[in-house]
Parts: structure tokens; sequence; C-alpha cells
């Protein structure tokens, strides 16, 4: 509490004190959270309803607002390119370039903002519904854990589901600046097709891939540790799928730039 | 040959046991046992540490002094699977029911069939709509959802879900609370009912003082994190506890 600490430039330290401590403390729960969840992924019992239902929920449901997303964002790209790349008469590397755009970087990220945005603050607001009304102690009692039964199934669907949801992002959203080209400088599809199949090379597609692995697992991980700590009724879910929401999004962000900075690297 | 007498545990034993959020003391050296098939109502004011009680029997909450036996044995400080399986026979209904909303009645009272003993599906649906029968609820109400159902129902389901697997001790938490007299009367009977069925150990949370004379044999109260009074239910009328006199006359005369 700010009324404990001193007041002056000793109170300034203090609450810079303070405030790494929880900090560090934050990050070691969540650090716990994530170990204990692997764990039970790795270890039986497994839940195979559970984890069906899982990528139904995560994998098959976020189709639609992925697809879309891949779709506009791959159109958007072709027609920044066309209006940029005039400058230089580059608008001929179009589909090079929107592939190269798509695999790398905007498919991977711009899948798991929306997953962030869908699924973990769907996560975080089941879970805390259920801690807030005794469902995850009552499954305790049922001699059931719900690390196995709860976080396990959400944690593998979202890892697994979210590079999938991405390599069908990096098709629509091929797909989609090929449709620009076509109206705009009246490339036929085939040659865009051609174009982007000889440039890319497997690795734009795997480091996109492997991106979007770890982007999954931070979503599954900031919605079930969110959820599973809600606490005060209905205004600690409210709290918990925000922070769920919010926390994912910003981590999604900086692991894109670690990974990025690991994948470029001469 | 000498004979060595038989030793018998009780089923669960509170010793020492001490629990504090932040400067709140709730529990401060509890000692509290419940013998083999004796149900027990343990009463007292509000926040005074009912439901941590019996958290910390549930290992739900570990306790920060002291520790809780089951049928011996210290299951205080073992590791999940380990209480896992010392708690194999134990069943809890809870206050609001907490029965799981994305599933189906038979699926919340089949749940321990299920997902912890190994059950096929078709066997666990038999024997959760037997359940349902035993907490005089149609087989009908095995499709619906928890949310389809009344206050009074959920809490029947509740009852069967913590039946089904023949308990050996059960834990109710305000098992009336926020139901009509009529349909709380019924709930009381129906626990009073299985519990004598079942030959099982009962602990029970509540504030009624009617519902403690139906479900249970004794009574235990419990003020400032310790039992203060323990008695019969047919002593409870010649106490002279002042906590037990207001919990029966309903005034608060002579308390703190």
């Amino acid at each position: 509490m700010a009324s404990d600490l001193p007041s002056g430039p000793l109170g300034l330290v203090a609450g810079l004190g303070r405030a790494t401590l929880q900090g560090v403390a934050a990050i070691g729960r969540v650090g716990l959270f994530a170990t204990r969840g692997i764990a039970a992924a790795f270890s039986p019992p497994w839940y195979p309803r559970q984890i069906l239902a899982q990528f139904w929920e995560v994998g098959f449901l976020s189709l639609p607002v992925v697809g879309l997303t891949a779709w506009f964002t791959g159109a958007a790209l072709a027609l920044n390119i066309y209006s940029a790349g005039d400058r230089f008469n580059a608008e001929t590397v179009m589909p090079q370039i929107v592939a190269l755009g798509i695999t790398r970087e905007l498919g991977p990220v711009l899948a798991a903002l929306m997953l962030a945005g869908r699924v973990a603050s769907a996560m975080a607001s089941e879970i805390g519904a259920m801690r807030a009304t005794e469902q995850i102690d009552a499954m305790v009692t049922l001699s059931t854990d719900p690390r196995r039964y709860l976080i396990a199934p959400r944690l593998i669907a979202a890892t697994v589901s979210l590079p999938l949801l991405t390599l069908l992002a990096d098709i629509i959203g091929v797909a989609g600046g090929m449709q620009v080209s076509k109206l705009l400088i009246d490339l036929p599809p085939k040659i865009y097709i051609l174009n982007t199949v000889d440039f890319i090379t497997r690795w734009d597609v795997e480091s996109g891939v492997i991106k979007s692995a770890v982007f999954g697992f931070i979503i599954g991980l900031m919605g079930c540790f969110h959820g599973d700590n809600a606490k005060g009724g209905a205004r600690g879910v409210g709290r918990a799928t925000t922070s769920a929401m919010v926390s994912a999004a910003v981590l999604i962000l900086a692991a894109d730039h670690l990974l990025t900075s690991i994948f470029v690297q001469p | 040959m000498t004979m060595t007498p038989k030793l018998e545990w009780p089923k669960l034993e509170w010793k020492g046991v001490s629990k504090q959020f932040g400067a709140n003391k709730v529990l401060d050296g509890l000692d509290l046992s419940v013998a083999p098939g004796r149900s027990l109502a343990l009463m007292g004011r509000s926040g005074q540490g009912k439901s941590v009680t019996i958290k910390l029997a549930l290992g739900l909450m570990r306790p920060d002094a002291g520790a809780v036996f089951l049928d011996g044995v210290d299951v205080t400080h073992q590791s999940e699977s380990e209480r896992r399986a010392s708690f194999a026979g134990i069943g809890m209904l809870f206050q609001g029911a907490a029965l799981f909303d994305s599933l189906s009645i038979w699926e919340n009272v089949g749940f321990r069939l299920i997902n912890a003993d190994g059950v096929g599906r078709r066997e666990a649906r038999e024997r959760a709509i037997e359940a349902l029968g035993l907490v005089k609820l149609d087989a009908d109400v095995a499709g619906l959802y928890p949310s389809e159902l009344s206050g009074g129902m959920q809490k029947r389901v509740g009852l069967a879900r913590a039946i089904v697997g023949q308990p050996s001790l059960l834990f109710f938490d305000e098992p009336t609370t926020g139901l009509d007299p009529v349909t709380a009367g019924t709930i009381n009977e129906l626990i009073r009912d299985k519990v004598t069925s079942l030959g099982c150990t009962a602990i029970s949370i509540t504030h009624d003082m009617h519902s403690a004379r139906t479900i249970a044999d004794e009574v235990a109260m419990l003020d400032a994190g310790k039992i203060v009074w323990r008695g019969t239910v047919a002593e409870l009328d010649t106490a002279d506890h002042p906590l037990v006199r207001a919990f029966i006359t309903g005034r608060a005369e002579g308390l703190d």
C-alpha cells in the first residue's frame, strides 16, 4: 500500500523496489504455471474429448476470423506495394513481397492477434467463471486434476492449432494479393502463383509456423493463467479476460521481435 | 497370546490447525475429529472459518500449522497424486452446487466415474441416472444442462454427484442456503437418508439449526478459530454456551 511507503526520494525508491519485486513474483508465477501446464500436457491421464473440444473451439471456430483477416491483409499489402512500388518500378515484384510479408510476418502475427482476442479472452472468462463458482474446487474433490482436464487441453490445442491456422492464413493472404494484382495490373493468377512458388523458400514458411507455435502457447498460457487467478467474482472475471487478451497480445509482439531477430541473424 | 486392542482412528481429524489470511487469523489451533459413521454439523457465525476448515480437509488449501488426518494418515503434505488417491472415497456438495455448466446433468453426476475411475460413458450414464433416482430426480433431467434446472434441483444433482461413487466421507457446505423451506426440508431428508443408507461419515456446514438437527448426530460450534462447544443434537437445547443459545433463539444477546 502506498501509505506504508516513506515519503520523498526514499519513498520513490521503496515504491520502485516493491514494483520490481511484484513484477519478478508475477514472472515466477507465470513460469511455474507454464511448467506445470507443460508437465500436465506430457503426462497421463489425458482427456481426449477435452482436447478435441478445444481443437474445435480454438482451431475450427477461428477459421472464419483468421481467413478474413488474412484475405484483407494480403489484399491491402498488395495495394500498398502497387502504390508505393510504382515509385521505383517495383510493381512487378508484388507477388514476391506479398508472399514474404504474409508467410514470415503478417500471417503468424495477425492470426495470433486475432486468436488472442477471440481465444485467450474466452479461456480466461470460462476458467475464471469456473473458479468463481467453485467448479474447479469441485473438480478436485472429484479426483480430477484441473491442470490435466482444463489447462493441458487448452495449451495443446492453442499450440497446435495456430500453426495450422497460420498455414491457411498464408494461402489465403497470398490469394488476397493475387486478386488485387489481377484487378490492378492484370497479372494472371497462374503467373502470380508461379512467381510466388519460385520465390518463396521453405524456411520462409517454416519460420512463420515456428513463430505461430510459440504464439499459440502464449495465447493458451495467458488465457488459462489469468482465468485460474481470477479473484473477486464477476468483476475479477472481467479483469482476467482483459488481462489475458492484452498480455497475450503484448507477449506475442515481444516474442515476434525476439524470434525474428534470432531467425534473421546472418 | 496377548490380545492387541483394536485401534480405531477418527475418520477425519484436524490437529492444531491454524490458517491466516494476511492479518486475519481464521483458524487458531483447531482441534476437531469425527468418528467413522457419525454425522457432524459444523456451525458458527459468518467469517469464522467453517468453509476454510472443510477446504483444508479437502486439500484445497494448506494449513499454516497443524495437520489433517484422514483414516489416521496425514494428508496435509501429500503430493497431489497421493491426495487424489486418499480422497477417492470423498463426496462434496458445494453451497452453489458447483455443477459444470458445460456438461449435461448425467455427465456432471458421472464426472468422477468417467474421468477418475475409468468407467465407460455408457455405464457411467446408467449409474448417473440411478444416482439421480436416489435423490428423487427423473431420468428425463439427465440430458438437460444445469442452467435448465431450479436451485433445489441443482442441489439434488450435486448430492447425486457426491454419492454416485459410494463415498465413505461426505461434506456438505450450506446444503439448504437459498432454498425455500419445503425444498430445504426435502434436501435435509435426502442427506440424512443417504448418509444413513451409505453408512458414511458426514460433515456439514450450516447456519440453519433445523437443518443441523435433521442431518447431524453431533454439532460443533466454531468461533474465533476454535471449537467453543460440541455436543450431540439432543444436548443442544440444554447447552448454556451463549453462542449456541444465540443460534437456537436467533437473538444476539450475550454475544460480543
